[in-house]
């Protein structure tokens, strides 16, 4: 296999694969959950704005309340740095925007290239921290399993890879359209499939999951009158 | 027969099947079965309970929402560490891709009896269902309900705590947790009626409000029993309290025992109906609240026949309605204590404020008050359970802090659970903090009652 069959591979089959494994694992674990029903709750309701309660719960825990604000964990700030910093990343960058748009036809405007290295920094050092105090911290060193730390690190390979294949991609390409250096490019398309074929299985799926726990508490709250 | 049919068309269990299947719930605790308890904790993941177990990603923050990690550190308190067993049922067996992972050998095996006797530490012990938690978690995930999920499982394959069985089985026997019965509550009505002057209603058929009470109350507050004959006589309210189906306390609730809960629920409902009542008052007890006017319905699986008012909301709604006025003021310091189930998990935040302003001069607020407050620590059926006291007693440092930086005079509270440990709390720490009921507070104001001269020593 040549280099240019790796990157290939990575673009073609391996990609699509990941991506069903990814549309049809988080599908099934949505599904299937959705499967177990629940039984209508006959107490009378102080409200009956559910839908609203659902939505106000998925936005009002984005802002930690200010009693928990002196928490002796670093994650609730550092929480915001890497998340942010990933997003900038994922979305912003515009070979990944051009990338999206290669597979759905679906373009935005990217953010400028000092800003996505500028947002390295934080992704990485927020990632680090993350398991330094998961490494650490008593009560999350009892909690973590194998889940944590493979998800940690299904995360953070794609940041290093992926500033490894800075470069490669192919704007800058070699005559003849191929890029310049494939196998960073290809190691780095494969790592990010890793995380597409591990996300619906894992933690990582509080992608999406977290906005229905929000929201069914946010509704369950709200009926009764509860605070958020 | 055992079942019949709701107004839904949904098959509901009569009282008589709630007793049998509380005994036997009771009766676990003679052979505590790990293998129930699995089954139990699987059939208590519904479709929310699902989503929530699986969105936490682990990241600690409920443990420093919780008084029992704070004041101890250890992390095994972390709230949802306390949900290990249950989560370990529902990923072996009926989480999304659980086939698969048992094929492969990945599933995670079985709690097995000496884990769960472990647990039964953290998930009554250390919990007081209060939901501190659930409004600390980023996920929004409601760790204290899911907590109460796990503890069905617990209290059906005999892993609860022996004191809660106890008094379960008390509860069934005599109606009470503590063995209060109709003679002493009649007494103390005797008592009260000479106090106050006024007859106290009892089984009264067609009157609007049905108060019932819990053993705290009756045993260690009765001044509440004449407090409500006074306002309820100022605000003309028609109201009367059952000689049968009086008590409140629902130990069930605490135990985790849904066919316990309905049982001594049932009684309530019953006596409703018999004395044709529109309104049951809930009185000063946060879990009672959440029983009957939350939980209620969904354990006989019917809506009530009645509507459930806190006696909080009902006097705010007197006071709103100009029925119940009040002259003078407390001059202390007073701080509301919340009970978590009525303010937090319950909803009832400003209407208390708004009754102690009208009779203080000088409300306080501690720190997190409302509904971020700390739990009194006996809340959930902690203080009913022997071996935790210490432990209770520990995680009370939290409330005393906020206390203590308020700077106040004297406690209010409309929870008699609360008001109960607070005080062996207080005397524990060598603290000179008196604690109120609102109920009492209001009586001691109400504009056709003499005022005391010191109120204080009125209220203790």
């Amino acid at each position: 296999m040549t280099h240019m069959d790796l990157l290939e591979f990575a673009r073609g089959p391996a990609l699509w694969f990941s991506l069903l494994v990814f549309v049809a694992g988080s599908a099934w674990r949505i599904i299937a959950i959705f499967r177990l029903g629940t039984k209508p709750d006959l107490s009378e309701p102080r409200s009956t704005q559910r839908f609203a309660g659902a939505m106000r719960g998925i936005f009002a825990r984005m802002i930690q309340r200010k009693e928990f604000r002196r928490s002796g964990k670093l994650g609730a700030l550092n929480g915001y740095l890497y998340h942010l910093g990933l997003a900038a990343i994922v979305f912003g960058y515009l070979p990944h925007v051009l990338f999206v748009e290669r597979l759905t036809g679906v373009a935005w405007p990217p953010l400028p290239e000092w800003l996505v290295y500028l947002a390295v920094g934080p992704a990485v050092i927020g990632l680090l921290v993350v398991l330094l105090e998961r490494l650490t911290d008593p009560v999350l060193r009892l909690l973590s399993g194998f889940d944590d730390w493979f998800s940690w690190f299904i995360v953070f390979l794609p940041l290093i890879t992926g500033m490894a294949a800075v470069g490669g991609w192919s704007a800058h390409s070699a005559p003849g359209g191929a890029p310049l250096y494939p196998v960073p490019l290809a190691i780095h398309l494969l790592s990010v499939e890793l995380l597409f074929l591990w996300l619906p299985f894992g933690k990582l799926a509080h992608a999406f999951l977290v906005f229905i726990s929000r929201g069914i508490t946010g509704a369950a709250l709200t009926r009764k009158g509860a605070a958020l | 027969m055992a079942l019949r049919q709701c107004a839904m068309g949904t098959p509901v269990a009569t009282p008589t099947a709630f007793e049998t299947r509380a005994r036997a719930v009771v009766a676990s605790a003679a052979a505590p079965d790990p293998r129930r308890a699995a089954q139990e904790f699987v059939a208590r993941v519904n479709r929310d309970a699902a989503f929530q177990l699986d969105a936490c990603v682990r990241c600690g923050q409920c443990a420093d929402a919780c008084h029992f990690y704070l004041v101890t550190r250890d992390p095994r308190y972390t709230p949802v560490y306390k949900l290990r067993p249950m989560l370990r049922a529902y990923q072996r067996e009926r989480a999304p891709f659980a086939k698969v992972k048992k094929w492969l050998g990945l599933a995670p095996p079985e709690a097995t009896a000496a884990e769960l006797a472990e647990w039964s530490e953290l998930i009554y012990d250390s919990c007081n269902l209060c939901g501190r938690c659930t409004l600390a978690c980023p996920m929004g995930i409601d760790i204290a309900e899911l907590v109460r999920r796990a503890r069905e499982g617990m209290s059906v394959a005999g892993f609860a705590p022996p004191d809660l069985y106890k008094a379960a089985e008390h509860a069934l026997d005599s109606g009470s947790p503590i063995g209060v019965l109709w003679p002493a509550l009649r007494r103390q009505i005797e008592i009260q009626e000479k106090e106050t002057g006024l007859e106290i209603p009892v089984d009264v058929e067609g009157a609007d409000y049905l108060v019932i009470l819990s053993s705290i109350e009756i045993i260690a507050f009765p001044e509440t029993i004449g407090a409500l004959a006074r306002i309820f006589r100022q605000a003309k309210v028609s109201w009367t309290i059952p000689s049968v189906g009086f008590e409140a306390t629902n130990v069930g609730v605490q135990l985790g025992s849904r066919d316990v809960a309905a049982a001594l629920l049932s009684r309530v409902v019953e006596a409703a109906e018999r004395l044709k009542v529109k309104y049951v008052i809930s009185p000063e007890c946060g879990h009672a609240y959440s029983a009957l006017r939350w939980e209620g319905p969904n354990l006989l699986g019917r809506p009530l026949p009645f509507k459930v008012v806190q006696i909080v909301e009902l006097l705010d709604q007197l006071v709103h309605e100009g029925r119940l006025r009040t002259r003078g003021g407390d001059a202390r310091r007073l701080a509301f204590h919340d009970p978590c189930q009525l303010v937090r998990r319950g909803g009832i935040t400003e209407a208390p404020r708004r009754l102690m302003d009208g009779v203080s001069e000088n409300t306080v607020e501690m720190p997190s008050s409302g509904a971020a407050n700390f739990c009194c620590g006996g809340g959930g059926g902690v203080s009913a359970i022997h071996r935790a006291e210490k432990l209770r007693f520990a995680a009370f440092e939290c409330k005393k802090e906020q206390v203590e930086s308020a700077g106040a005079e004297a406690l209010v509270t409309a929870c008699a659970n609360c008001r109960n440990v607070l005080e062996e709390a207080i005397e524990h720490y060598d603290m000179t903090l008196p604690v109120i009921g609102l109920t009492e507070l209001m009586a001691l104001y109400l504009e056709s009652a003499p005022l005391d001269p010191d109120p204080a020593a009125a209220l203790r």
